[in-house]
């Protein structure tokens, strides 16, 4: 049995290592939300942007290889989504569920065409020295929370920078401004002679990419095996959307509301190993039904959701436009 | 003009995008015996649970000289749900098929109903313990015994690793007498090759979260300190950690040495299809004694029905011994997991017999020293407690 520091840096290690995906998913539904848009098709983009990304890294021995195509399949899938929604206006939710079906079947499908020929992720080790874990000097070095949040992999990292970019981007800069403008109001936005159109395919097909990432992540933290009947994403995709409302559609927030969301997962995991670490603060965590643990951070984004009902139109960021398609003929 | 044609390329492209697969309606063929099977997964899998059924089924097909593609109908994805299961049962039955496996606990309900209305079909339902006289049966397997012989390959592990402490990836404990009677004879097994040796078992309380595997193994890897790691879950998630953290595991159902080469000890697996191959033939040569014939099912490492994956180099030398004769005594039927003989190895292989009270991890007897095996009722249905040696840590 480990000493109870060392329980509580693994218990936030886990929880760090795998709430970076829903990170990258909520982020890239906020990019998209951004411009107007109500994207459902996230955990279908993120198992698209997984298997291609796995496959092709794989392939290549490299994370670089591996991440780009991940992006780029995930960009592709928003490229069809945009043309439905943005070109044709086709209805958002409809188009949003139909990718997230086709995705997970697409991915589904090619893990089976594959059969023996399924690539094994420690054959590719370049691709695995280079998810070795840097840790950051001096702040890895910090008593329990150094190894816990300073010692990731480099997807880790560019995950947390990558939210942090966000958020400068849609809060601080004229280009964000005028996404927002977009999502707001488009009618407006055209009439100041914005290319909505232009700024929707944009934004749905970047936000739609950092999802394509987050699917990959899952894949490689995962180790890489297909299992026939269970997919990497697991249901990630559609709690991003929640986090979304959480996070107020702020990328910052975001990274708040991925370790809040986390931290529950994490106890459903953790609770017997905590109850027995410190039986005196604790220990009644297990005498409580494992299957509450379980349901914990579907009840918590439930009461979430509930409160930012009730608080709504007073602080809420959701774009005004959201979901709704715009029709330059309507104007 | 120009909006409507859009328009309508939409609805074409959204069309061909839903359209993932096209039925295809199947032949009719020479043979009219037909095998119905009724999955809980995808047919289409390449591991687990549904998967070793399928390769079991369409290998006894062979074997009894039956085309799979021809003679074998599957009802797939069929979730543990009556009306779904029933569903599933009426379209077999309506393509005349003359046996129905059902290869999940839950669907017990709806095939017991169903063998009343359809009493020229049998119905063989995997892992149950209902049953009648005529045309239903049920079919499952001593895979205790082939637990404890991958023990007794961890137990020399632990010995040569100088690591007391052995983990247990389960998805139930004690709810179930499936996963609490396979963790109790692992856990015999280790302790007939380390007496010190400790199981620290992590329930899960799942079947589907390949993620949680993962976590509880890391769990008791990182926390527990365990230096080889049982399971008896789904996926392979368990030995990849171990493979990744450099130490060893025990799989289950399928060879996992393919997934984990550097860690792998092996596996406690099913040959589902001995059975399948013997029910099979007996239904389409002689139905009307199927009950007689055949009956419910419980095979063991004699039967060949359950067995160990081959042993891999990572496990010590003296533990293909200590299996070779722990199986034999097994084979001929002179001894049993659960019962107060208790079989010790030494380090090089050789076995000592010696009367042993069978007492659980809290102290009560459950068997006498010297006393026979429990029932095999108790295997299947009732046991709930752990033995000593076991730990539940979650």
């Amino acid at each position: 049995m480990s000493s109870s520091m060392d329980v509580i840096t693994q218990f936030l290690f886990h929880l760090v290592v795998y709430s970076i995906p829903l990170l990258y998913g909520t982020c890239g539904e906020i990019v998209v939300e951004r411009s107007g848009s109500l994207d459902l098709g996230v955990e279908g983009t993120m198992a698209i942007g997984a298997i291609f990304g796995y496959l092709a890294g794989c392939s290549a021995n490299s994370l670089f290889v591996g991440v780009l195509v991940a992006y780029i399949a995930g960009t592709l899938v928003g490229e069809v989504f945009a043309l439905f929604t943005v070109t044709f206006q086709a209805n958002q939710n409809v188009t949003g569920l139909t990718i997230t079906t086709f995705g997970v079947a697409l991915y589904f499908f090619m893990g089976n065409a594959m059969g023996e020929k399924w690539p094994v992720l420690t054959k590719a080790d370049r691709m695995v020295k280079a998810l070795d874990t840097i840790d950051i000097p001096l702040l890895s070095d910090i008593p329990v929370v150094g190894k816990a949040f300073f010692s990731h992999n480099i997807l880790v990292y560019i995950g947390v920078l990558m939210a942090i970019l966000l958020w400068f981007y849609f809060e601080k800069t004229r280009a964000g401004m005028r996404v927002r403008a977009v999502g707001e109001n488009p009618a407006a936005a055209d009439s100041l002679g914005i290319n909505v159109a232009a700024k929707k395919y944009q934004h749905i097909m970047l936000g739609s990419g950092i999802m394509g990432i987050g699917g990959l992540y899952m894949g490689l933290n995962l180790g890489g095996t297909f299992e026939g009947s269970n997919c990497w994403i697991n249901g990630y995709g559609w709690i991003a959307i929640a986090l979304v409302i959480f996070a107020n559609w702020s990328t910052a927030r975001a990274i708040l509301g991925t370790f809040v969301f986390g931290f529950f997962r994490t106890l459903a995991v953790y609770y017997g190993t905590l109850a027995k670490t410190f039986p005196k603060v604790l220990g009644w965590l297990d005498n409580i039904p494992s299957q509450f643990f379980s349901a914990l951070p579907f009840i918590v984004t439930l009461v979430i959701l509930i409160m930012d009902s009730v608080r709504k139109n007073k602080h809420s960021n959701e774009p005004a436009a959201i979901g709704v398609n715009y029709y330059r003929e309507d104007r | 003009m120009r909006s409507i044609l859009k328009k309508m390329l939409g609805v074409a492209l959204a069309a061909s995008l839903c359209l993932g697969a096209v039925a295809c309606k199947k032949k009719d063929s020479k043979s009219d015996f037909k095998v119905g099977a009724i999955y809980i997964n995808s047919q289409n899998d390449t591991s687990g649970y549904t998967y070793a059924h399928h390769k079991g089924i369409t290998t006894a097909m062979e074997a009894a000289g039956l085309s799979v593609k021809d003679d074998l109908i599957i009802v797939d994805n069929v979730p543990e749900d009556d009306e779904a299961v029933r569903a599933a049962i009426d379209t077999l039955a309506g393509k005349g098929c003359k046996i129905i496996f059902g290869i999940s606990f839950g669907y017990i309900n709806a095939m017991d109903a169903a063998a009343k209305d359809y009493p020229d079909i049998i119905f063989s339902h995997g892992t149950g313990y209902l049953s009648n006289d005529t045309n239903f049966n049920n079919y499952f397997g001593r895979i205790y015994q082939a637990r404890y012989l991958a023990g007794i390959a961890a137990g020399y592990k632990s010995l040569e690793l100088g690591n007391n402490n052995i983990g247990y990836v389960s998805a139930y404990g004690t709810e179930y007498a499936e996963t609490c009677s396979g963790i109790n004879a692992f856990t015999l097994g280790c302790l007939s090759v380390n007496k010190d040796a400790t199981v620290h078992v992590y329930e899960l309380n799942t079947w589907g979260d390949i993620e949680k595997e993962r976590q509880a193994a890391q769990i008791l890897i990182d926390t527990y300190g365990c230096c080889v790691i049982a399971q008896h879950c789904d996926s392979a998630q368990p030995q990849l950690v171990a493979a990744e953290k450099g130490f060893f595991g025990c799989g289950y159902n399928s060879d996992m040495a393919v997934d984990a080469p550097s860690a792998h000890l092996t596996a406690p697996v099913w040959n589902w299809n001995v059975y399948y191959q013997l029910a099979i033939e007996t239904a389409r040569d002689d139905a009307k004694n199927f009950m007689s014939k055949v009956g419910n099912y419980y095979g063991g490492l004699k039967e060949n029905f359950v067995d160990i994956s081959p042993l891999t180099e990572n496990v010590p030398a003296p533990a293909a011994t200590a299996i070779a004769t722990a199986r034999e005594l097994m084979v001929k039927g002179e001894w049993d997991v659960f019962s107060g003989v208790a079989l010790s190895f030494d380090a090089s292989g050789n076995m000592t017999k010696s009367d042993v009270a069978l007492v659980t991890n809290d102290g009560t007897e459950i068997v006498a020293a010297g006393g026979a095996s429990v029932e095999d009722g108790v295997i299947t249905g009732s046991m709930n407690y752990f033995v000593a040696g076991v730990i539940q840590e979650q």
